[in-house]
């Protein structure tokens, strides 16, 4: 990996990107700001998951360049792309204990260096996974089992996180200490970081910036503080408070 | 596998690391060639003899033959009726007792045959109702002269029924089980009797099964070439198969041999078709149905009669098997064990075996990964080769492994290496033929390993080798293995393809039995049954164990 890349974030850009699963055709063209949190937010199918896809590199864009760091990435495999992704499941694999799924961050072959074993661990205490590292994943509760992924995260050390919708099946208590570690790793590391979320509350606690999805396109995009405030644009104002009231209906 | 020397930790640029669709396309691409050149040839083989001899291939057509096509649907009708009447009623008293004493055992049981090689079935058949058997003696006191022995038509039906009942039981079984538990509560709660509850609940669902069920069971007996080639007796009570055999062997007459093959292509694409008409799965599950609580309330009278067909099912099946062991028991086993015959036929048949299942695993692997890489790439609809890869590699049984061997053996016929051939034959259509059940054990799993853990592994940069050996091996073991020992079994017990190209010097331990059991030394027979017996319920076993345990 180039060295500019190593410390600190890199900016994302999406570059006129077109895509479509078959007739839903999707459009972006934005850009991310380096070393900090963006909160993605939009109602279902309106692009998020894909958003990240195409800059993770599972997707391919039909037209348009995604560009990390200012370099064009649109053709380079997943793993050659400067960018580090936490599925919302799936992260680990079953069959590998917590310290082998952490190491794979490091080598795809698991054939780690001492240097790289003290990485390994070094981001277990991190993470508060220390003396589960022989534990395999069936062992571990669903907020662990995030913590080995952001572990892993920590070992691999990329620019750039993808965050889709990581802690979206977590209780409410176990999600804030999920995100105020991503927040620490993140003050740490100042990666770029792209957070798909459906909370507001998450999104209002973690990000900086605020980019709100419809149809397949940013509806609108700026800082988290004036989202959140009465000068917030109308569609996103209507689509939290579409959220608010579906919560006050199923509460009661 | 590319990638085995890959820069542990780097941005290589080679799509391959992230993408691996193109390599496994291309090995399923491979897989479907390999088949296609097998079942090719052989079709070829039969046409350019067609061809070279069409008046000896259209003198064919005589009475003969349609006598042997009339014999052929004729004993697969009445061993269908045979298995599929008493199957419902049996397979409905199993389900109206879950808690009848050894019903786990009686349903292991009926798994067994489904395991068993035919010619071993055939020998147990012989030992119990032989004109030697063990019942002989009481049957001709019973019917007041000498038990003439089961041979002819009542022998490939014992036999057909033996293979076909359990199976028939297991899968009504099934069907029954699929009632929702509430409609047993329902009938209950209404009061509905047994005649009833058969006719407004139970029947139904048989009904829907029942085409399919009957489907199938059709085209095993109509395929079905070890029982009528050791049981039939003469030329009253030949089969297609049994007629192709002979006239390559005996009479040698590749041209009437050619029309009967073609014959027997067309009568099982007609039924196959009939049957994926019917929605029949060609593959057969050998997971056992698992006994759910039910409501019904079931009088004296009933459940006297219930309890009394499972025990005649359970005899029927049972009587065989106890045959085998205790004839192969008798036999004088440590001078087999020491006869290097047995010894060279043993290991032939192991070392084949063992190719023909790495070759059915490694094409079912090919095709599981071409299928799941295409559908993963795809706009909407299947393209060609995913179809082929999926639902059209169970299609490889519409050919039986007789015709594949008849087609080579016609087209190498006047070959230095037609015998020499046997090996090959012997281990690539038997490894053709196990391919659907390997991938019926293998796909699911790869399936569902593929949709869990491709996206991690590109973003990992886990490909090539290293993903091979950290990730799918360890998922996937457990079901290679499975196909594996199936693949095995089947091949260890087939009799179709080294029937025609076995010689003196190629013999597997089904050629030695047959051969044993042609020169009249019915005990080495019997112990050979017993020896191969256990060789294909060992492997059975195995295939189960690994098929049901989850991963660690």
């Amino acid at each position: 990996m180039n060295d500019k890349l190593q410390h600190g974030g890199a900016p994302v850009r999406l570059d006129d990107v077109r895509f479509s699963y078959g007739e839903a055709p999707m459009r972006f063209d934005v850009a991310f700001r380096p070393a900090a949190i963006t909160a993605l937010m939009g109602s279902s199918g309106s692009g998020k998951s894909t958003l990240l896809n195409l800059v993770a590199g599972f997707e391919t864009p039909a037209s348009g360049r995604v560009l990390i760091g200012g370099e064009d990435v649109t053709a380079l495999p997943p793993a050659a792309r400067p960018v580090s992704m936490i599925f919302q499941e799936n992260n680990l694999f079953a069959h590998l204990d917590v310290e082998k799924n952490v190491g794979l961050g490091r080598s795809p072959s698991l054939r780690l260096t001492v240097e790289d074993r003290a990485a390994v661990a070094d981001a277990l205490k991190r993470t508060g996974l220390a003396g589960k590292q022989h534990r395999l994943p069936r062992e571990l509760s669903g907020g662990e089992r995030q913590r080995v992924a952001i572990a892993r995260i920590l070992v691999r050390n990329r620019p750039v996180l993808l965050l889709d919708e990581p802690f979206g099946s977590l209780g409410p208590a176990l999600r804030e200490d999920m995100l105020d570690l991503l927040t620490e790793v993140q003050a740490e590391r100042k990666m770029t970081v792209l957070f798909v979320t459906h909370q507001p509350e998450d999104a209002r606690r973690v990000a900086a910036d605020m980019v709100f999805l419809e149809n397949g396109a940013v509806a609108a995009a700026g800082p988290a503080e004036t989202f959140f405030s009465e000068a917030g644009p109308e569609a996103f104002k209507h689509y939290i408070g579409g959220q608010i009231t579906e919560l006050a209906r199923k509460r009661t | 596998m590319a990638g085995r020397d890959e820069p542990v930790r780097g941005t290589s640029r080679h799509p391959t690391s992230a993408r691996g669709w193109d390599g496994r396309i291309l090995a399923g691409i491979l897989a479907l060639a390999a088949i296609a050149i097998l079942v090719g040839g052989a079709f070829a083989g039969l046409v350019i003899e067609g061809i070279r001899d069409l008046s000896g291939a259209i003198a064919a057509f005589d009475a003969y033959l349609g006598r042997i096509v009339r014999f052929t649907l004729w004993q697969a009708a009445l061993s269908t009726a045979l298995s599929i009447v008493p199957a419902i009623f049996v397979a409905r008293a199993l389900s109206r007792h879950p808690e009848f004493p050894g019903r786990a055992i009686i349903l292991r049981l009926f798994a067994l045959p489904l395991a068993l090689p035919a010619i071993v079935a055939a020998l147990g058949i012989l030992a119990l109702l032989g004109r030697a058997g063990y019942l002989a003696s009481p049957l001709s006191a019973v019917s007041g002269g000498t038990w003439p022995g089961i041979y002819g038509l009542s022998g490939i039906l014992v036999a057909h029924v033996f293979f076909n009942l359990p199976l028939a039981t297991r899968f009504f079984l099934e069907a029954l089980d699929t009632l929702p538990a509430d409609q047993w509560r329902l009938a209950s709660q209404l009061g509905m009797g047994p005649a009833a509850s058969f006719r407004l609940v139970e029947w139904p669902t048989l009904r829907a099964a029942l085409p399919a069920i009957a489907g199938l069971v059709f085209m095993l007996c109509i395929t079905s070439f070890t029982i009528v080639l050791t049981l039939g007796g003469g030329p009253a009570a030949t089969t297609l198969e049994v007629a192709i055999y002979q006239a390559l062997r005996f009479d040698f007459d590749p041209a009437r041999a050619v029309t009967f093959t073609l014959l027997q292509i067309v009568l099982t694409a007609l039924v196959m078709f009939t049957l994926t008409r019917l929605g029949a799965n060609a593959a057969i599950d050998s997971s056992l149905p698992v006994a759910q609580r039910k409501f019904v309330a079931i009088g004296t009278g009933e459940a006297v009669l219930n309890a009394a067909l499972i025990a005649l099912a359970l005899i029927f099946v049972a009587g065989p098997i106890v045959a085998t062991a205790a004839a192969g028991l008798e036999a004088d086993l440590s001078r087999l064990a020491a006869d290097p015959a047995v010894h060279q036929a043993t290991l032939t048949s192991i070392v084949l075996a063992v190719l023909s299942a790495l070759l059915s695993v490694a094409i079912a692997l090919s095709l599981a990964a071409a299928r799941q890489a295409l559908a993963k790439r795809r706009a909407k609809r299947a393209g060609f080769v995913e179809t082929l890869a999926g639902t059209g590699a169970g299609f490889v049984l519409v050919v039986p492994p007789i015709v594949i061997g008849a087609g080579w053996f016609v087209l190498l016929r006047h070959s230095d290496f037609l015998f020499a051939a046997a090996p090959i034959m012997v281990a690539t259509v038997n490894a053709v033929m196990a391919m659907p059940f390997a991938i019926r054990a293998i796909r699911p799993a790869y399936d569902t390993a593929a949709e869990r853990n491709d996206r991690l592994c590109a973003q990992l940069g886990l490909a090539g080798w290293n993903r091979a050996a950290l990730i799918d091996w360890p998922v996937l073991r457990r079901p290679i293995a499975t196909g594996f020992a199936f693949a095995m079994a089947l091949s260890l017990g087939d009799l179709g393809v080294i029937a025609l190209f076995g010689s003196d010097s190629v013999q597997t331990l089904p050629y030695l039995l047959l051969a044993r059991l042609g020169s009249y030394r019915t005990d080495d027979a019997a112990g050979l049954a017993l020896l191969l017996g256990l060789l294909c319920l060992a492997l059975m076993f195995v295939a189960d164990r690994f098929g049901k345990e989850k991963p660690a």
